[in-house]
């Protein structure tokens, strides 16, 4: 056990530290810039049954210390991923957690009972995509049809199950509640916020899309405040994520209750941020006098009955 | 990602500023028609802004980049002083290919407003290569030219402007059928009324060649954000990583 190591339902992490979906394609863009070994996991880009082309353009726009985005789930669909997207992956040492995306429930199900059989080690049941007119965050909005969706994909999964949260909620604990109730064996949090922003010169707004998913520094303190709410109210781990951009951002985030943390629009601005934080990780541990990520993971657990 | 030093800054036209940038990676500087991805020197400005890239030159270990201030990020870069570095990744996507030409071959450049300058680099490799080059260049007006004389060195030039107070009146369509010619290769970048036209009006010639602007994000192909749409089947190319350069006919502009 090295002192950067995490073990999580289904995920034997050699350190915390993750590309979050969406931010990191299918990973092979990046494998020009580092050996993608090195990362504690990869989040693949959502995944659907049958190929998205996504929204049209403008799908980004930059706001104050983050950005928009309206991609709309492009992806090459279920088999392409299968045969095209994760072998390219199996060369290196590193878990492959699949984001599975949807537009009902029995889409879910069918995707995640088939991509469960090949070399992935968990699925995130992407239940709060912003960016598409339906499914996806329908389904992380209202607790009753998380409930259901999660214990339908749990009957069919082989492999461990991660639900990842829409902020964009009244109640998040209930929507966590709700999933570990229906079997979810983890939660990851927090998808993006939805926003929008308006061009001057046709007050219009930018996106083709009209709204975007807020990402970027800017939402840490909501994924900070909302981790904390929830790692509260529920038992199973929490990989965090929102606006993380550095090694403190990660041991924030851990200390708000988070096992383990996924790196999103970082990897955009710079590509080498996550070998980057896994090697500024330790020497910030001794520096506040930590002991390893799973002792700060326990001693944030204590906390939380004082 | 690499930092490259600001060593010369001059205002060439209106709200348009020439950056020279040295270092090393600069060896690897090749195709014209790529572009660098450069952070903006501020913590709130997230993105990187694409900037295709005007002159290599190996012997100095220098690139020249031409800026146009549209926003806080433009002009945060062009606000960076001489001696100061960049951060910067690549050089990225794809160039204006063309290795299909021939020492006798005639090549036609079409450029527009802040559109012209990966022109430049371009016309002056054809030059080493004795390839005869015509280069037409469309501004909005006499205040907003840059660059001919730059293009004079490496082909002969052609500037129409949309008001008519430099040169030849009108756009470079105007110019096109005024001259009336054949070509072997056509390179275009500009806005998007030209990069469409050129789009449509070669769309069957065998090596005309467009340059594509989108909000990009990543630049590296990882984020899907600056998709064009496929214009024979139905799906997307990424402007970053396909392009920013497609053959006519491949994408709908």
């Amino acid at each position: 056990m090295s002192r950067l190591s995490v073990k999580l339902p289904g995920l034997n992490l050699k350190n915390p530290i993750m590309p979050a979906s969406g931010c990191f394609g299918f990973g092979q863009e990046y494998a020009q810039y580092y050996d993608l070994s090195l990362l504690g996991a990869i989040m693949i880009k959502a995944t659907t049954l049958n190929d998205r082309i996504g929204n049209d353009t403008p799908r980004i726009v930059e706001t104050c210390s983050g950005m928009l985005n309206a991609i709309g789930l492009q992806n090459p669909g279920l088999e392409n991923v299968i045969h095209e997207k994760l072998p390219f992956l199996y060369q290196y040492d590193c878990p492959i957690i699949a984001n599975v995306a949807g537009y009902s429930e029995e889409e879910y199900v069918e995707v995640c009972e088939r991509i469960s059989k090949e070399k992935i080690s968990a699925i995130e049941l992407n239940i709060s995509c912003p960016n598409v007119k339906q499914g996806g965050i329908t389904f992380g909005t209202d607790a009753v049809i998380a409930y259901k969706l999660v214990k339908a994909v749990k009957r069919v999964s082989s492999v461990p199950v991660y639900v990842k949260l829409s902020p964009n909620v009244t109640n998040i604990v209930e929507i966590a509640k709700a999933v570990e109730r229906a079997g979810a064996d983890g939660i990851t949090m927090i998808n993006t916020l939805i926003g929008m922003r308006i061009d001057l010169k046709t007050g219009k707004p930018i996106l083709a899309n009209k709204t975007g998913g807020l990402s970027g520094p800017a939402i840490k303190p909501v994924a900070i405040r909302m981790i904390y709410e929830v790692s509260r109210a529920v038992n199973i781990p929490i990989i965090g994520m929102g606006g993380v951009m550095n090694e403190d951002d990660v041991i924030e985030m851990i200390m708000a209750g988070a096992s383990a943390v996924a790196i999103g629009t970082a990897n955009i601005i710079d590509p080498m941020v996550c070998p980057n934080i896994i090697n500024k990780l330790e020497k910030r541990l001794d520096s506040l006098n930590i002991e390893s990520i799973e002792s700060l993971i326990k001693q944030t657990k204590e906390k939380r009955y004082e | 990602m690499i930092k490259l030093q600001v060593i010369d800054k001059c205002e060439i036209s209106k709200s348009v500023f020439e950056l020279v940038l040295q270092g090393d990676c600069v060896n690897r500087f090749n195709t014209p028609g790529q572009f660098i991805h450069i952070k903006v020197p501020r913590n709130d400005l997230l993105l990187r802004r694409p900037i295709s890239i005007a002159k290599i030159n190996k012997e100095n270990q220098t690139c020249t980049i031409v800026i146009k201030v549209i926003g806080e990020g433009t002009q945060a870069i062009v606000n960076t002083d001489v001696g100061q570095y960049l951060d910067v990744l690549g050089p990225l996507g794809n160039g204006f290919p063309s290795e299909f030409l021939q020492s006798d071959s005639k090549v036609l450049l079409i450029g527009g407003g802040i559109g012209c300058p990966p022109l430049l680099e371009c016309a002056k490799q054809l030059r080493v290569r004795n390839i005869q080059c015509t280069t037409i260049l469309g501004f909005i007006n006499k205040e907003s030219v840059f660059y001919e004389e730059e293009f004079k060195k490496y082909s002969s030039v052609y500037v129409s402007t949309d008001d008519g107070s430099y040169q030849i009146k009108g756009n470079v369509k105007t110019v096109i059928d005024q001259l009336n010619e054949s070509y072997d290769a056509i390179y275009a970048c500009g806005p998007t009324g030209l990069v469409r036209m050129v789009n449509q009006v070669y769309e069957n010639h065998p090596h005309a060649y467009i340059s594509l602007e989108e909000r990009m994000a990543c630049g590296v192909g990882a984020c899907a954000g600056c998709t064009v749409k496929k214009k024979q089947s139905t799906g997307n190319l990424k402007v970053c990583s396909d392009g920013p350069v497609f053959k006519t006919g491949e994408v709908i502009v």
